[in-house]
């Protein structure tokens, strides 16, 4: 009999099924791939066979390419569709479970068990309530790997209806101008549209032209996100009293010279620490994160209660040490390339 | 405090100058006396509680978090008084309302050393973490929200419709929470009286020299020496000595105190006696030797006899009661020249004109004066009155090219407030031999300035990306990148391993293309020592 949880290899740039030989999350092209989510950190084209909920797969399909190029051309690749609660069966007696994660629309940890062991991979996940997407489920198993993007105590993400008072608030107090959020393309953007939209805002909302096809995605799959405009479409003045989704990235290009007087304001867990959003030019800060803040991390470890904890990117340093402090077995898996900016 | 609190933070989240100045202005005319003052003093740094420091606030965390959390914690967010504003446990908030500044002025002044642990979470507790963050950064001093001391006078000024240059006039007269100003600018009353007291007037600047040549008709040279700017005052027999920021001085360099035979307001450049800046004899020593006098609250014996202090005088703003500042640089100049010979030349001299003949003479005046370990050359216009503050046009520096230097760089660490989380100071060195027969390198010196916002990215980048060793929020980095370093004169140091100490440092150019091998040698560096 092999070593205990020998069969998952994780690896720098992914983590290895071996009997299977699949990996969750490659950060490169791989024959075989599952997907948690379709975060371009962890998902991304070229896989031979991408394996992910069929949400996740449409987003895939909406933001990469995902056949493998040969010398003629591009041969489109296979994807397999795996509903909320399927299990699948994967090569050497490795059996696969797809269950919300709570992150964004189709996000999914993925329970593998194998020779009587149960391993559970989170990819990115939180607690709270989001209307874009499924709640996040505890899993019971022996290993839990799991995030650690704000895995610090500093990071306490508030009730998210504060933040929207906020928002509101500071839209009414201005009405001859605007206010532009900069909220991640796929995910934030249409949970801060939604949640605008429970708070009582029905305004029409105006988008930067990289969120449209994503917002019309979430809206196929069942996400009502009220009156969307194009700014591109509207007149400057048009948009005075009203709120503008944008990438972040836009926040400081160009692109907003056409907003009239814009308040930056920018969705997102780093916004807790006034440094960060010092450093973007941000005005309006609003705490508003699709990852677990630090008592979601530590609580779900108490929730699930593994034997060990694998923590693949943040602040692992601080997630161990309380890992270390409560006498629980854990270990960091330095993953590269996952974005944590972006968040 | 709730009020002051939404103010800091207000702050933090706007760039623009006229945003800010709006919103102190709305704020020092909503708040009630005296809560306003102490605000103020806040914004300009002038509070101080003895018995509550960065370190009282820290041990109180660390008595409740994990210390290892509390350090990482610390060094992410890169602000010891944020860090524990959102530590400190939530829970235990009291019912108690949030208190008043001046509450809290009342409590913080009782505190000692001891009862500081046990008064200061009762307080903490009654706050929000916007209220901790406000508490602690107004209990231990140093704001460091993008707001300085002269952009909260501006506002105070603007708020009440009074010229800011009077503010400053008064400002160092009067102590916090400022009753007499405010009595004066904002309710019509009188102006402070502050005739007799021998308080700091706000200091005439220079601008750097940038491309202009001046005419010498209108301008006239002085060196600019390296010291510290003084300015000594004398009111009714009483004197003291003053900074540059106008922090009294006095107890530092107490041979001052009784050596003006006259009431005056001088101005001019404080040194130790030495043979380096100005001369073999009645020369200065260089600013190295004046540092060791530096930040001392005593002195002793041996240290004024060993280090004996003067005063290098450029200017006289009071004579006997009489304020000159509205006389010509020419007339002043005249006046001061006239006052030497009644000062002790123990204690003062004359900072002397340099004679040229024409701009292009001086410029070549002033290459010279690195062999005199002179900063360079101020250009003073002989027709401007003494102003307080930069006006344009009337007072240049300029200062001689810095020397430069290639170093590697071998530590990185975390920057604070706007630069948190990123790798922005740096710590570099240069070869103590031939680095192809194994030499090694030592560390020269450190600076976190003189690179762009896109640069300082790819540095943390790299940092990151060739780290060999961690120590806290230190990283030690793979010697592959060279620093061209500019600084402006280096001197002989005990305290570090390679002997040498930098004068402002700055990186002048990364030298992404330079192979680390072509960097400096220390003896290149030691060459340079003008001591």
């Amino acid at each position: 009999m092999s070593a205990p949880f020998s069969w998952i290899r994780p690896e720098p740039w992914g983590v290895q099924i071996v009997p299977a030989d699949c990996w969750i999350d490659p950060g490169r092209a791989v024959d075989r791939a599952l997907v948690t989510h379709g975060h371009a950190d962890h998902a991304r084209g070229g896989h031979g066979e991408t394996i992910a909920t069929p949400e996740t797969l449409a987003i895939m399909a909406l933001r990469y390419r995902t056949g493998i190029e040969n010398g003629e051309g591009e041969m489109p690749s296979k994807a397999t569709p795996v509903q909320y609660g399927e299990t699948i069966s994967l090569a050497g007696g490795v059996k696969a479970t797809f269950v919300p994660a709570g992150h964004v629309l189709g996000s999914a940890q993925i329970l593998l068990e194998h020779a009587g062991e149960r391993v559970v991979i989170t990819g990115d996940y939180k607690r709270r309530h989001d209307p874009t997407c499924a709640p996040f489920e505890v899993v019971p198993c022996d290993v839990f790997i799991t995030e650690a993007t704000f895995g610090l105590p500093v990071f306490v993400h508030p009730p998210i209806e504060q933040e929207m008072a906020k928002l509101l608030g500071v839209l009414a107090a201005n009405p001859d101008q605007c206010v532009v959020v900069g909220a991640y393309a796929l995910g934030k953007a249409q949970r801060v549209i939604a949640e605008l939209r429970a708070a009582g805002h029905h305004q029409p909302i105006y988008l930067h032209g990289a969120m449209e096809k994503m917002c019309r995605l979430y809206e196929e799959h069942g996400v009502d996100l009220g009156e969307l405009r194009l700014v591109a479409d509207a007149e400057k003045d048009d948009m005075r009293g009203h709120i503008v989704v944008a990438t972040p990235a836009a926040l400081n290009d160009r692109w907003s010279r056409r907003l009239p007087d814009p308040i930056t304001a920018m969705a997102s867990g780093w916004m807790r620490v006034r440094g960060r959003a010092r450093q973007r030019g941000v005005e309006l800060p609003l705490i508003i994160s699709d990852h677990a803040d630090w008592n979601e991390l530590t609580n779900t470890i108490l929730d699930v209660n593994p034997s060990e904890t694998w923590i693949t990117h943040g602040r692992e340093e601080a997630l161990l040490r309380w890992c270390e402090l409560g006498q629980r077995k854990a270990r960091a898996l330095a993953m590269v390339g996952r974005e944590e900016e972006a968040e | 405090m709730e009020e002051f609190a939404a103010l800091l933070n207000a702050l933090v989240y706007t760039t623009s100058r006229n945003r800010k100045l709006a919103l102190i202005a709305a704020y020092l005319r909503e708040t009630p006396d005296p809560d306003r003052g102490w605000a103020l003093a806040a914004l300009t740094g002038s509070v101080d509680f003895p018995a509550v420091k960065a370190n009282t606030f820290r041990n109180l965390l660390k008595e409740r978090v994990d210390p290892v959390l509390w350090t990482l914690s610390r060094d992410f967010v890169g602000d010891t008084a944020e860090t524990a504003s959102l530590l400190w446990p939530e829970g235990s908030a009291s019912s108690e309302s949030s208190p008043s500044i001046a509450e809290v002025v009342e409590t913080l002044s009782a505190l000692t050393r001891a009862s500081a642990p046990t008064e200061l979470p009762k307080l903490l507790d009654r706050l929000d973490e916007n209220g901790r963050f406000a508490l602690i950064k107004f209990a231990t001093g140093g704001m460091r929200i993008g707001v300085s001391a002269r952009l909260a006078k501006t506002a105070f000024a603007q708020s009440f419709d009074v010229s800011v240059e009077e503010v400053e006039e008064y400002w160092h007269a009067l102590e916090p929470p400022y009753a007499e100003l405010f009595a004066w600018a904002a309710d019509g009353g009188d102006p402070p009286d502050v005739t007799n007291r021998p308080m700091f007037r706000p200091f005439m600047l220079a601008h750097p020299l940038e491309e202009e040549e001046l005419d010498l008709s209108d301008y006239a040279a002085e060196w600019k020496w390296d010291g510290i700017r003084v300015q000594l005052v004398r009111v009714n027999g009483e004197t003291r000595l003053y900074s540059r920021s106008g922090d009294d001085i006095s107890a530092t360099f107490p041979e001052f105190l009784d050596v003006l035979p006259i009431d005056a307001v001088v101005d001019g450049e404080l040194m130790v006696r030495g043979s380096v800046q100005g001369g073999e004899t009645g020369g200065a020593a260089s600013f190295n030797a004046l540092q060791q006098r530096l930040g001392r609250k005593k002195v002793s014996k041996k240290m004024l006899a060993e280090l004996p202090a003067f005063v290098r005088l450029y200017d006289v703003l009071l004579l006997e009661g009489d304020d000159r500042r509205e006389h010509t640089w020419e007339r002043r100049r005249k006046a001061l020249e006239a006052l030497m010979p009644r000062l002790p030349t123990s204690h003062f001299d004359l900072s002397q004109i340099v004679a040229a003949r024409d701009f292009s003479h001086l410029a070549e005046i002033r290459e010279g004066a690195r062999e005199d370990a002179i900063e360079g050359l101020m250009l003073k216009r002989r027709d401007a009155p003494y102003i307080a503050g930069r006006k344009v046009g009337l007072w240049y520096k300029w200062k001689r090219d810095p020397l430069l230097v290639d170093c590697v760089l071998m530590y990185a660490q975390r920057g604070s407030g706007r630069r948190s989380s990123f790798y922005s100071d740096y710590t570099f060195g240069c070869w103590d031999g031939d680095p192809d027969a194994g030499a090694e390198l030592l560390p020269v010196g450190k600076a976190y300035s003189g690179f762009t916002d896109a640069e300082l990215k790819k540095l943390d980048k790299l940092v990151r990306q060739t780290t060999l060793n961690r120590f806290g929020p230190v990283r030690e980095v793979e010697r592959t990148l060279v620093f061209e370093v500019a600084f402006d004169s280096i001197h002989s140091s005990k305290r570090h391993k390679s002997g040498l100490a930098m004068r402002f440092p700055r990186i002048h150019r990364i030298r992404w293309d330079k192979p680390v091998h072509e960097a400096d040698r220390l003896d290149n560096l030691r060459s340079l020592i003008r001591d």
